[in-house]
């Protein structure tokens, strides 16, 4: 998957691009944990606004990342979620665990 | 129920999770003449995404084997989906459906079994440790408002 980041202070926003499976997922999380040492975020916005497809591979992504960012004591928040990857992401419950915009 | 088939596709691929995508989009491609909402395509695609890759993750954890997928048209606009491998099986199904189960460590959710069972309408697992697992999903395309003029 792509990813783009904006960045101000410690607020970051990281773009992701294409379709989320088992196939892309352990590249995405490669990169997302490279941002997150570099970025040290307080914030962190994952903006699911170019994401076409996700499965529960997604949810196992987003779980870790939350994991991350905690230990580092920031917040993760999920933005313009499409009705599919939102779906998945409600079957799992993790719109109770993640706040999503 | 055994129904008899008004159309169907069978694919046969390896377990390479590059197929992922190819499986979903075909199996998508293919419930198109049912004339489902984008929903419920979605339903098929997050469905089929997921059986395809227990096989490719949990069936052959250590090498590249065998994978069926098959698509039929059963009478009622309902779609079935079955995916089957010749891998390693399941030792205990009721145990693998559960929410959050997992056997493939933090980089899976565990939620595989049990988005399959949201999205569609009838989930049946078949599975023999040693010889393979095959899974069946079937989903109920709704006749939509206006349809058949």
């Amino acid at each position: 998957m792509e990813i783009s980041v904006k960045q101000e202070n410690r607020h970051a926003e990281i773009y992701l691009k294409g379709e989320l499976d088992h196939h892309g997922a352990k590249g995405l999380m490669l990169q997302l944990e490279r941002e997150i040492e570099v970025l040290l975020p307080l914030q962190l916005v994952l903006d699911f606004s170019g994401v076409t497809f996700m499965d529960s591979s997604g949810i196992a992504v987003v779980i870790r990342t939350q994991r991350r960012i905690r230990e580092l004591g920031g917040q993760l928040k999920l933005r313009k979620v499409a009705p599919q990857p939102r779906k998945v992401l409600e079957a799992a419950g993790i719109n109770r665990l993640v706040e999503m915009e | 129920m055994k129904l008899k088939a008004q159309n169907y596709v069978t694919m046969e691929f390896l377990s390479r999770s590059s197929n992922e995508g190819f499986a979903r989009m075909a199996a998508a491609a293919f419930a198109a003449q049912l004339d489902p909402t984008l929903d419920e395509l979605g339903d098929i695609k997050t469905a089929v995404s997921e059986a395809v890759t227990n096989s490719i993750v949990h069936a052959y954890p250590d090498s590249i084997g065998k994978v069926v997928l098959k698509l039929k048209i059963l009478p009622g606009k309902t779609l079935e989906v079955s995916v089957r491998d010749w891998g390693c099986g399941i030792p205990d199904v009721e145990q693998a459906r559960q929410p959050l189960f997992t056997t493939g460590g933090e980089e899976r959710s565990g939620m595989g079994f049990t988005i399959m069972e949201s999205f569609t309408d009838r989930l049946t697992i078949r599975s023999v440790p040693g010889k393979g697992t095959t899974v069946t999903m079937r989903k109920r395309i709704q006749q939509r408002l206006g349809a058949g003029k």
